[in-house]
């Protein structure tokens, strides 16, 4: 493990530009999520640093050494793919065991051997050894994938949306085991990917990428109270935060030049009107979905559509009248920036 | 579907209709297709005066005058001097004094059986081998005018070979290769692999960049991960290509004429000109022919598990 070291990387493909002048410093045992839309560059970073794209600019550095013109083998990454992860020709073992056969690290057959067995462990794939990769079900095969990675002790793991294939519930336990692994492991892990779930659960660190560039990075907590921008104020939180016209509540003060109020569904109470609160709009509640342990209130306020989060208990229904009022709204100016 | 027992019949499967029309059509196309082929079997066991009969004789009685033709040379002797000689050792010897003759010696048929053996696989090899590394770099790698590239293999094609017989024979000529195998070897190899370049680079396309990429970062060279990680996942590809390269090799006939006449020559240019008494020897032909065949069944039998294989079996998700 070792600290990884980003600097003012660009690629282009022809016209596009997939990664602008990209900087990130990962710290040793860091779990960093870079999170962003597809065709935002997550990936190309991430190839960027294993060597399977050469940047057009900037330097990489893999615990202290540039490793900007090494070819892959060379830079001691491990990689998980999206897809294609499995040798189809190989078992289970021989595919957890590939890495390890590399003709640059050589390493005694009992050594593979008890390596392989233990990894196989952690991932609970024991008894699949023996099977053709092919025979696996879709989550066995991510396992595997990740085991893959994990037999090697590199300075860094690359994950590309490993888990963006399975079901909710197997994600689920994979998150929560992926993270058991790396705290186990002491690990670093660069991961990719669009969803906002897994970069809150899993990251020390989250980076919100958008177009080629690093526009935050920052703790899940920091990212999701803080966020730079409404750009990265709409990645996180589920539903999106509310972004309304800085005119739909006239009472409230507001800093100069704000042009958007960024509210989150959580941060605006609501109540019908007759409750306790006095409301400075006059709203109407188009829908109600009921999630179990809330419910997503769909309200209309003069013509603006907002979602707010309420109590499970909560009797509010569709067509009923509710004051609204923001309690922590942010502040964006005309270009999206943070005021 | 009758009283909601469902069948799990999906609607792209073929109905019982279509499924017995279809299994005519193939069976209807296997006999026109073997038929010659038992004629051929059946005309390599029969005499020479049945061969030729008409109408043409299904019932005979079997003899392997033909094969013994096939692999000895014979003289005529006058019928005191084959009373003059002790009794005849052999099935061979004894076919042919029924017949009023003498076997004198072996045929060039062994010979130029390996000949063909030989150039076939010799040249099978180096137009795979070559085609695989060829098609590996069309398909992975930037290169310069690639587009036209490959339609300047795929031009080779184009003419029929028997148009730049003149040339190569005068080259072959003055370069010394004519009737050598190494020259047939070359031959077969360079019309063979424009073929193997297509065909291999479809079957490598298909596999994904990210099994090489993965062995890659996990510390293997490119040219380890070749070995490793695409070779293996090719066989089908180069399975299928062997065999189409080897068929190509095996049967060619113009350039073996043209090319070989004693000690390269090839089987086919040889089996045509088997004459015996009184003419075309035709059970030999057939029996020559019959033995010719038995190769190329062989190594496509040998290599059937591949071609009937999928690539990857769906391990990949698409």
């Amino acid at each position: 493990m070792a600290d990884v070291s980003i600097r003012n990387v660009t690629k282009r493909f022809g016209d596009t530009t997939a990664v602008s002048d990209l900087s990130i410093d990962i710290a040793d045992g860091e779990f960093i999520v870079l999170l962003g839309p597809t065709g935002a560059g997550k990936t190309t970073t991430l190839r960027l640093i294993a060597g399977l794209e050469a940047p057009d600019a900037g330097r990489l550095s893999i615990a202290g050494r540039d490793v900007t013109k090494a070819p892959p083998a060379a830079r001691d990454v491990a990689f998980v793919f999206q897809q294609y992860s499995l040798y189809p020709h190989l078992s289970v073992y021989d595919n957890l065991a590939f890495p390890l056969r590399s003709p640059i690290r050589p390493m005694a057959k009992a050594a593979i051997d008890a390596k392989v067995r233990t990894i196989a462990a952690m991932l609970k794939i024991e008894d699949k050894l023996a099977n053709k990769a092919t025979k696996l079900s879709g989550g066995q095969m991510q396992r595997v994938a990740i085991g893959r990675a994990l037999v090697r002790d590199p300075a860094i793991y690359l994950m590309d949306e490993p888990l963006s294939s399975l079901d909710a519930k197997l994600r689920a336990d994979l998150r929560l085991e992926l993270k058991r692994i790396q705290a186990e492991l002491g690990a670093t892990i660069l991961y990719v990917t669009h969803d906002q779930t897994e970069a809150m659960t899993m990251a020390s660190r989250i980076g919100v990428i958008d177009r080629g560039r690093l526009v935050q990075i920052g703790t899940p907590r920091e990212i999701y109270e803080n966020p730079f921008n409404a750009y990265v104020a709409q990645r996180l939180g589920q539903p999106a935060i509310n972004l309304v016209d800085a005119g739909l509540f006239p009472d409230l003060a507001i800093p100069q030049r704000t042009a958007t109020l960024g509210l989150r569904t959580e941060h605006v109470a609501i109540a019908r009107v007759g409750g306790a609160a006095r409301g400075e709009g006059r709203g109407l509640v188009r829908r109600v979905e009921h999630l179990g342990d809330q419910n997503h209130i769909h309200v209309e306020l003069d013509g603006t559509p907002l979602v707010l989060l309420a109590d499970a208990d909560s009797d509010i229904g569709a067509g009923d009248r509710v004051d609204v009022r923001p309690e922590r709204p942010l502040f964006f100016d005309r270009e999206g920036a943070r005021l | 579907m009758a009283a909601g027992i469902s069948t799990a019949h999906s609607v792209v499967e073929p109905s019982p209709l279509v499924r017995r029309i279809a299994g005519a059509v193939v069976i209807l196309y296997a006999l026109i297709t073997i038929v010659p082929l038992i004629w051929i079997g059946l005309t390599s066991l029969k005499s020479p005066p049945d061969s030729i009969s008409y109408p043409p004789k299904i019932l005979f009685e079997p003899t392997l005058e033909g094969y013994c033709n096939l692999f000895t040379t014979r003289s005529r002797q006058t019928a005191e001097y084959l009373q003059g000689l002790p009794a005849a050792s052999g099935r061979c010897e004894e076919i042919a004094r029924q017949r009023s003759m003498v076997v004198v010696g072996a045929s060039n048929f062994v010979p130029r059986f390996w000949n063909s053996v030989i150039i076939a696989f010799g040249s099978t090899f180096c137009a795979v081998t070559l085609g695989t590394l060829a098609a590996y770099g069309f398909s992975r790698f930037k290169v310069p005018l690639k587009d036209d590239l490959l339609f300047f293999i795929l031009s080779t094609r184009m003419m029929p070979p028997i148009a730049v017989a003149i040339p190569i024979f005068l080259m072959y000529r003055e370069l010394g290769l004519s009737d050598t195998k190494l020259g047939m070897i070359l031959l077969y190899t360079s019309v063979n692999v424009s073929l193997a370049v297509w065909l291999l680079k479809g079957f490598i396309d298909e596999i994904p960049r990210e099994y090489e990429e993965a062995a890659m970062i996990d510390g293997y060279s490119r040219l380890q991960a070749f070995v490793k990680v695409v070779l293996p996942q090719a066989t089908t590809g180069i399975a299928a290509t062997a065999i189409f390269c080897l068929i190509f090799a095996w049967n060619e006939y113009a350039f073996a004429v043209l090319l070989t006449s004693g000690t390269a020559q090839t089987a086919p240019p040889f089996i045509p000109i088997i004459i015996g008494e009184g003419g075309q020897d035709w059970p030999a032909v057939a029996a020559a022919t019959t033995l010719f065949l038995i190769p190329i069944v062989a190594f496509t039998i040998l290599l059937r598990k591949h071609l009937l294989r999928g690539i990857t079996f769906g391990a990949v998700r698409k």
